[in-house]
């Protein structure tokens, strides 16, 4: 049998490096006020980040080693016991702040649904990889959609509904297979239509929505036949019901906290003691690093005591603080040019498999990092899911690590066919 | 395999793209465009401040106070903003210790952190602050926070009351209310109404110039919260009926409990040895605890809840009414006073249940016993005493007895008692399967073999008889807070289906043990009063153990309690009766006319060292 050497993408892995290493500086900064333990102490944060950075290397290295047959024939029975866990999840949990997606095996937390992602990545590549799949075909989709949709629900039952949220990253890979771009547009225009009716009158906005379907009747096309109209009107009563829905949507469906995070972002309510003040108090400590930021360690804002989270999900802040513009951007830069970069690696895959799965890692990372970053900056309501390689966190970073470096190691052989 | 699709990679890559220049964009309008942020900066050196909320009292049923709070002063100190050229002398006059002090203290602060704040001294007194709090400008770093420390006052019902102490990490693990250095209680009422007695902390963010001097609230306080009161407990004990008891069971070991039988309310419970729960309390408390904890008395164990005791003869009240109500015996049944089935004092034969219990004959209840056990049901013996079992074991739960009552104090200082089952006697490790019958397991019938029964339990059964065949879950808390609430189960009657005239007989027989002639409980009798009691001698292997139930008066009966005397070498009715008779006749009378017998009972110290083996007897 042919015998592919390995060839490393070294660039992925000195990028991953690049971003955990600074992540343990901005954690050490971030907690330094509670003492002045040294970075290596394994009683602080920093220290203990250091520990679950090197158990991810060392995990890395594993993987490395592993045949990358293993990871496709094991896709399944992978996928099967982490969904398994998740449902234990739900038995066993340990309550941490209100949410119960933390189990505890001889001492040591950690969280199933950060691997759920990994595992589904696997099963869905595994799934869209089959000889006789076709996107067309409602089979396809509607297995798809279960792969995706059973452990999304399992986690949202763990009341985490951030980390949930993240298998809308499916979507994106889906899309590279042929799932119809027009779901992207709609999910678009549900998202703005939502937003727009909670800060518009509804009849205003329907009155705009009609007015721009009579543009695009008479204006816009210049042949028009029956079935234009009623496909116009369609869309109309569509979005009619969907607008005057959302209330009811947003009453009955969401919680408390949640409708209060999306009021919060709108500016429609100031939360002072709430959400709002973590995103307040985050926007005034990003501003205040200006250009060039006050310097490492210098930050006086964002530290424990005024942000809750500081070294986990906001951790973002500290990088704006301290590193300013020019350290913040680049972080940004940092993390666009991985993804794109893992984009072109998929790209370059001779198998379904290997593909998928790459688009599959890339998305989510995606979307924590659209999430993360975009609540820190006021852009997104407050959902608190990790910024991946750099929060706080042993199971993230030993989930996130694994999702990264089973792609690395698809790529190193890529030639070959699983 | 198709790759039809390809070119939607750059779509991807635009999308991922194009938020990146969002973010960079934002963070620009952020850091480079708007000067607010910045100036809110600059402004803004901000201290979060908790604010402690004060921790609700707790009353006695009369309106004594019995719990109240007193500030104290934690000194804090930030080691980082101490001058260098700091007035050590000076500090350490005016704070009353030496240089050496000092330096170690500061010397901890440091090793916890040079930036974070830490208690330089816990708990001052109000004197004590009020000394150098004049002088506290000239210590930069130092600054006082304010706390506020439990004062008990009357040094009564320690076990009851509970105490309060430091957090530790297994309640940060459990609830994120509380931070390091918190308080909580530990036992007790302070234990069990913690989240009603602990209010709810608020916060302060307060202004801080360039010198870490507060400078007022920030925002106006539009960001604080205020800290919520905690709720008062107004108790159902009865501070001076507590404090009456506590002295006459001072020098002995064990307990009492009163109740009142219509409510339920428990009116005292004392569990001796006692200590002053105001050891518990501040800067002494470590010490005091460890001396307490090592006390060969156990004084910080409510053994009214925790001591699980053979109940000895009060238990044959319960046989007696099962044994009516299941139709094996009747009011008028006799049994001769065989000494060779169990050993007996020396008394005339019973002739009705009424007699049987005035002289708590054990072969009368050893009979009365068989009968429940040995139906008839099934030929097979070990068969028909397993159905007897069951169905004893049915009424005996619905007594209370085999399980932890729900009363208003921590469960998990509280026992269930035993009252086997057939389970418990199948157990291999026990007798096994069809390994045991009747002649097994007879010495229940008197309250001694498997069956052990908790104090409070047994003032239960006092108050099941004084209510005639019901009882209300004990509770020591009437209600609580500003709109007075109450706890659903303190007011349901847990009936035990036993009909009312096998209680009246009960009643009258224990009516006869403390005023007729041959009674086993005489020296609880108070004149003008219808004291009802039953004694009990429950042997174990040291010393007997010397107890009594008892209700006053008959008829609408105030009070029910229990009395147990540990290894007080002498029978229910030498220790225990006379005890109970003062506690009713203090409760019903507000005074105790016989002193004589008050002085008495009050110093001897009854609870002797272990004898040799003595005879088996039972009263």
């Amino acid at each position: 049998m042919y015998q592919e050497r390995m060839k490393i993408d070294w660039w992925t892995v000195v990028l991953w490096g690049v971003l955990a290493l600074f992540g343990v500086l901005n954690i050490y900064s971030a907690t330094y006020s509670d003492g002045q333990m040294s970075l290596f102490s394994f009683k602080a944060f920093s220290g203990k980040q250091l520990v679950w950075l090197g158990a991810a290397v060392l995990m890395a290295v594993l993987i490395l080693f592993t045949e990358p047959r293993f990871f496709s024939n094991g896709a399944y029975p992978i996928y099967g016991a982490v969904m398994l866990l998740l449902v234990a999840t739900l038995f066993l949990a340990v309550t941490v702040n209100g949410g119960k997606s933390w189990i505890e095996v001889a001492g040591f937390r950690f969280q199933p649904s950060e691997f759920s992602k990994f595992a589904t990545a696997l099963a869905l590549a595994k799934y869209m990889s089959g000889i006789d799949v076709e996107w067309k075909q409602a089979r396809t989709k509607l297995g798809a959609l279960l792969l995706i949709g059973v452990p999304a629900a399992l986690v949202f039952l763990q009341h985490d509904t951030g980390s949930a949220l993240v298998f809308v990253a499916f979507l994106l890979p889906l899309f590279r297979e042929g799932l119809s771009g027009g779901i992207l547009v709609v999910g678009v225009v549900a998202v703005a239509l939502f937003i727009l009716s909670l800060l518009v009158n509804k009849y205003i906005l329907l009155g705009v929505l009609a007015l721009v379907a009579v543009f695009y009747l008479f204006v816009w096309l210049n042949k028009r036949n029956a079935r234009d109209y009623w496909r116009t009107l369609g869309v109309l009563a569509v979005c009619a019901v969907f607008v005057f829905s959302v209330d009811m949507m947003f009453n009955k469906v969401l919680e408390p906290h949640q409708r209060e995070r999306i009021d919060v972002l709108l500016g429609k309510s100031e939360d002072l003691q709430g959400s709002g003040y973590n995103v307040h108090q985050s926007k005034i400590a990003i501003g205040s690093g200006g250009f060039m930021g006050k310097g490492y360690l210098q930050g006086t804002l964002t530290k424990a005591d005024f942000v809750p989270e500081q070294h986990t999900d906001f951790i973002f802040c500290t990088v704006g603080e301290e590193w300013g513009w020019v350290g913040s951007s680049i972080l940004v830069v940092l993390y666009v040019v991985l993804l794109v970069h893992l984009v072109n690696m998929a790209e370059r895959q001779r198998s379904t498999f290997s593909r998928f799965y790459g688009y599959s890692v890339a998305s989510i990372l995606f979307v924590h990092l659209f999430v993360n970053v975009g609540m820190v900056l006021g852009l997104v309501p407050v959902i608190g899911i990790p910024l991946p390689f750099f929060s706080y966190g042993g199971s993230s970073m030993l989930a996130f690590t694994m999702l990264l470096f089973v792609f690395i190691r698809l790529d190193a052989t890529k030639n070959q066919l699983y | 395999m198709s790759n039809r699709y390809a070119d939607r990679s750059h779509v991807v890559k635009v999308i991922f793209i194009v938020v990146g220049v969002l973010f960079v964009g934002r963070l620009a309008m952020l850091q480079l465009f708007s000067p607010k942020y910045r100036e809110l900066a600059r402004q803004q050196s901000l201290r979060p401040v908790t604010q402690y909320p004060a921790r609700g009292f707790i009353y006695d049923r009369n309106g004594n106070l019995l719990v109240h709070n007193e500030a104290v002063y934690d000194l804090m100190v930030v080691p980082r903003m101490v001058d260098k050229d700091f007035d050590v002398d000076y500090f350490c006059q005016s704070l009353g210790i030496t240089p050496q002090d000092y330096a170690d203290r500061m010397k901890k602060a440091k090793k916890y952190s040079q930036y974070a704040p830490s208690i330089f001294m816990k708990q001052i007194s109000k004197e004590e602050y009020a000394k150098f709090e004049n002088k506290m400008y000239r210590f930069k770093g130092f600054y006082i926070s304010q706390r506020t420390l439990r004062i008990y006052d009357r040094p009564i019902a320690a076990q009851v009351l509970g105490y309060v102490g430091e957090v530790d990490q297994g309640d940060l693990d459990r609830d994120a209310y509380y931070r390091q250095g918190d308080y909580i209680g530990k036992s007790g009422l302070e234990k069990s109404y913690e989240t009603v007695l602990r209010g709810l902390k608020g916060k302060k963010i307060m202004q801080v110039d360039v010198h870490n001097r507060e400078v007022g609230p920030y925002k106006d306080g539009a960001f604080d919260t205020l800290p919520v009161e905690g709720m008062n407990l107004y108790t159902a004990i009865d501070a001076d009926l507590q404090q009456y008891a506590e002295e006459l069971m001072a020098n002995k070991r064990g307990c009492v409990v009163a109740l009142e039988p219509s409510t339920g309310e428990v009116l005292a419970m004392v569990s001796a040895p006692t200590y002053d729960p105001n050891l518990l309390v501040g800067r002494i408390r470590g010490e005091n605890y460890a001396k307490l904890n090592s006390n060969w008395g156990k004084p910080m164990l409510n053994r009214a809840m925790l001591g699980q005791y053979p109940p000895g003869s009060i238990f044959k009240v319960a046989q007696a009414v099962t044994a009516l109500e299941l139709g094996v015996i009747t009011p008028q049944t006799g049994f001769v006073c065989d000494k060779s089935l169990v050993g007996c004092h020396n008394h005339p034969s019973a002739r009705s249940v009424q007699e049987a219990i005035k002289m708590s004959c054990n072969p009368y209840f050893y009979q009365v016993y068989r009968r429940v056990i040995q139906q008839g049901k099934y030929k097979n013996i070990y068969k028909d005493a397993q159905y007897g079992l069951t169905v004893w074991h049915d009424y005996m739960m619905r007594f209370g007895f085999g399980q932890k009552l729900p009363i208003d104090l921590p469960r998990s200082g509280m026992s269930t008692g035993n009252i086997p089952d057939t389970a418990y006697y199948n157990n291999p490790r026990w007798y096994g399967r069809e390994r045991w019958a009747f002649s097994t397991i007879y010495s229940n019938s008197i309250g001694q073999g498997e069956v052990t029964v908790v104090p409070l339990q047994m003032a239960n059964l006092a108050a099941i008889v004084a209510n005639r065949g019901y009882y209300i879950t004990p509770h020591v808390v009437r209600f609580y807070g500003p709109d007075s609430l109450q706890d659903e189960e303190y007011h349901t009657r847990h009936e035990t289906g036993i009909h009312r005239e096998y209680f009246d007989i009960a009643a009258q027989g224990m009516y006869d043990v403390v005023h007729v002639a041959g009674g086993t409980g005489r020296r609880a009798r108070v004149d003008g009063l219808d004291v009802c009691g039953k004694t009990g001698t429950a042997q174990n292997n040291r010393d007997d153990h010397s107890v009594f139930i008892a209700f006053a008066p008959k008829d609408n009966p105030k009070i029910a309690m229990a009395v147990y005397v540990e290894n007080a070498r002498g029978g229910g009715g030498s220790w225990a009766a006379p005890i109970a008779g003062l506690i009713i006749e203090r409760y019903l009378n507000g005074e105790v006319k016989r002193k004589d017998v008050e002085k008495m009972y009050r110093e001897i110290n009854p609870c002797q060292p272990p004898l040799p083996p003595k005879e088996k007897k039972t009263k």
